[in-house]
C-alpha cells in the first residue's frame, strides 16, 4: 500500500505492506534509528514519537495509519546544532546512561510539558509510566525534565 | 506480523459493508489491545478495517441529562474533557488512570467497551454509571452489554457509534491497579445515578458485575461505612501471580468504601 505522511517536516512516501509497524517504515525505510525498538509490546515506550502532537508508541502503530499525519521523531528536535531545551535538559542533568530509552523518554517528555508547563515530581513520575529505564533508576531523568520546564 | 488486508473507510456504512463482506475482518480502533493481540497471534483477522477516518465517531457532547462520548474518542480527550471533568469527575478519573499517557493518546472508549477486558476500566464505568451504548443499530443498557470473559452482546456486524453516560448525582471510581500494566486488580464505579444507587465491580471476576447488597445499604445510608461488613464471595474471582481470588474480595470492599467517601 502507498503511504505518505510528513515527517520532521519533510513529506515522505513509501509502498508498505499493511503489517509494516510505523517505527519499522521509520527506521528501516527511512533510516531514522534514533526512534528504538525495545519491547516491541507498548511497554517499554523506547519507541514513543509525535503524531500530529501527540505522544504515541510506534510499535503499535501501522504505518498506513499514519497516512497524512505529521510525525516528529527525535532526529527533529535539534534546530541545527542547538539541542532542543528538553535534549539539553537530558545532558545538563545527567538524565541517561546507556541511552536506550532516552529517545521515547525526550519524545514523551515534551509531550507532557504540552499538556502540563510546570509539573510537579509526582506528575513527572506518573507521565513517565510508560517509558522505562534500567539504568538510571528515573531519578536523573525526573530533574531533567524538571529542569527542562524551568528552562520554558 | 503475519499478514492481512487493511481498509480505512470514511463513514459508517462503508464501514459495515467491509465488515459484512468477510467474515474474518476485524474493526480496529485505537488498537491498543488488537495490535498487541495480533502479534501474540492470539487474533488472526484477515482484514483490518479501521475506523479512526470516520470523524462523527469522535467527540463528547450533553445531551439530554446525560454526557454523550463518540466511540472513538481517546482516553487522554475523555480525561481532559472540561465538560467530562465537571459533570462525572469520576468518569474523567477513570480515563485518566488507564494504562500510561501514549496508551491513553490512541485507546477508545468503544474500543475498550468492544473488547470487554475483564479487567478494563471502562465496564466497571459504564455499569457503575447505568450508560447506555449506543450502535448502529440499536441502543444497549450497559448491564446487558458486557455478557461473559471479553464477550459482550455486540453482533459481529454492529459497529459501536457511542457511550451515553447519565450524569449522576455523585460518582467515583477507585481501582487497584496492577503495577506494571495499570489493568485493575479490582475497581470499583460507586455511583447515585438517575436511577438508583450502582455499584459495579471490574478486574475482580471474568466480567464487570455490579453489588446489589453494597447498592441496597448505600441507599439507605451513603457512607463507607454503611458497606464496611458486606463481604462478596468470591469462589468465581479471577486468580494470577498478582493477586488470590481472595485477596480480590477483600479488595472490592475497601475499593468500594474508597470510592463512596470519594463520591461524597
Amino acid at each position: 500500500m502507498k503511504v505518505s505522511f510528513s515527517v520532521n517536516g519533510t513529506e515522505v512516501s513509501g509502498d508498505v505492506e499493511p503489517r509494516t509497524l510505523l517505527v519499522d517504515f521509520l527506521r528501516n525505510d527511512l533510516r531514522l534509528t534514533g526512534t528504538h525498538v525495545g519491547c516491541d509490546t507498548s511497554q517499554c515506550g523506547a519507541c514513543v514519537v509525535h503524531v500530529d502532537g501527540r505522544s504515541i508508541k510506534s510499535c503499535t502503530l501501522l504505518a498506513v495509519q499514519a497516512e497524512g499525519t505529521q510525525v516528529t521523531t527525535i532526529e527533529g528536535l535539534a534546530d541545527g546544532d542547538t539541542l532542543h531545551p528538553m535534549q539539553a535538559a537530558f545532558r545538563e542533568e545527567h538524565g541517561l546512561q546507556c541511552g536506550f530509552c532516552t529517545p521515547g523518554m525526550i519524545m514523551s517528555a515534551i509531550d507532557l510539558l504540552q499538556n502540563n508547563a510546570d509539573p510537579t515530581e509526582k506528575e513527572i513520575r506518573d507521565w513517565l509510566e510508560g517509558n522505562l529505564c534500567r539504568c538510571t533508576g528515573y531519578h536523573n531523568i525526573v530533574k531533567s525534565i524538571q529542569t527542562a520546564a524551568k528552562s520554558q | 506480523m503475519y499478514r492481512f488486508d487493511y481498509q480505512a473507510p470514511d463513514s459508517i456504512e462503508a464501514a459495515l459493508a467491509a465488515l459484512r463482506e468477510n467474515d474474518e475482518a476485524k474493526i480496529i480502533a485505537g488498537g491498543m489491545t488488537l495490535l498487541p493481540t495480533m502479534k501474540l497471534r492470539l487474533a488472526r483477522p484477515d482484514v483490518l478495517i479501521d475506523i479512526n477516518r470516520i470523524g462523527s465517531l469522535a467527540g463528547i457532547a450533553e445531551k439530554d441529562g446525560a454526557i454523550v462520548i463518540g466511540a472513538m474518542t481517546r482516553h487522554a480527550d475523555v480525561a481532559a474533557s472540561k465538560f467530562v471533568r465537571d459533570r462525572i469527575p469520576g468518569l474523567a478519573d477513570l480515563a485518566e488512570a488507564i494504562g500510561d499517557p501514549q496508551v491513553r493518546n490512541r485507546g477508545t472508549l468503544g474500543g475498550s467497551v468492544a473488547n470487554n477486558d475483564p479487567t478494563a476500566d471502562y465496564p466497571a464505568g459504564l455499569v457503575g454509571l447505568g450508560a447506555t451504548v449506543v450502535t448502529d443499530t440499536r441502543e444497549i443498557a450497559a448491564d446487558d452489554f458486557f455478557t461473559d470473559m471479553f464477550e459482550t452482546a455486540l453482533k459481529d456486524d454492529e459497529i459501536i457509534t457511542a457511550v451515553r453516560f447519565p450524569i449522576p448525582k455523585r460518582a467515583a471510581y477507585m481501582k487497584f491497579p496492577n503495577p506494571a500494566s495499570r489493568y485493575a486488580i479490582v475497581g470499583v464505579m460507586v455511583a447515585e445515578a438517575p436511577h438508583g444507587i450502582r455499584v459495579a465491580v471490574t478486574g475482580a471476576a471474568p466480567c464487570v458485575f455490579r453489588v446489589t447488597a453494597m447498592e441496597d445499604a448505600l441507599g439507605q445510608d451513603f457512607t463507607s461505612d454503611a458497606i464496611a461488613s458486606i463481604v462478596v464471595d468470591g469462589a468465581e474471582f479471577n486468580e494470577d501471580m498478582h493477586a488470590s481470588a481472595e485477596y480480590r474480595a477483600h479488595l472490592v470492599n475497601v475499593m468500594a468504601r474508597h470510592a463512596v467517601a470519594a463520591a461524597g
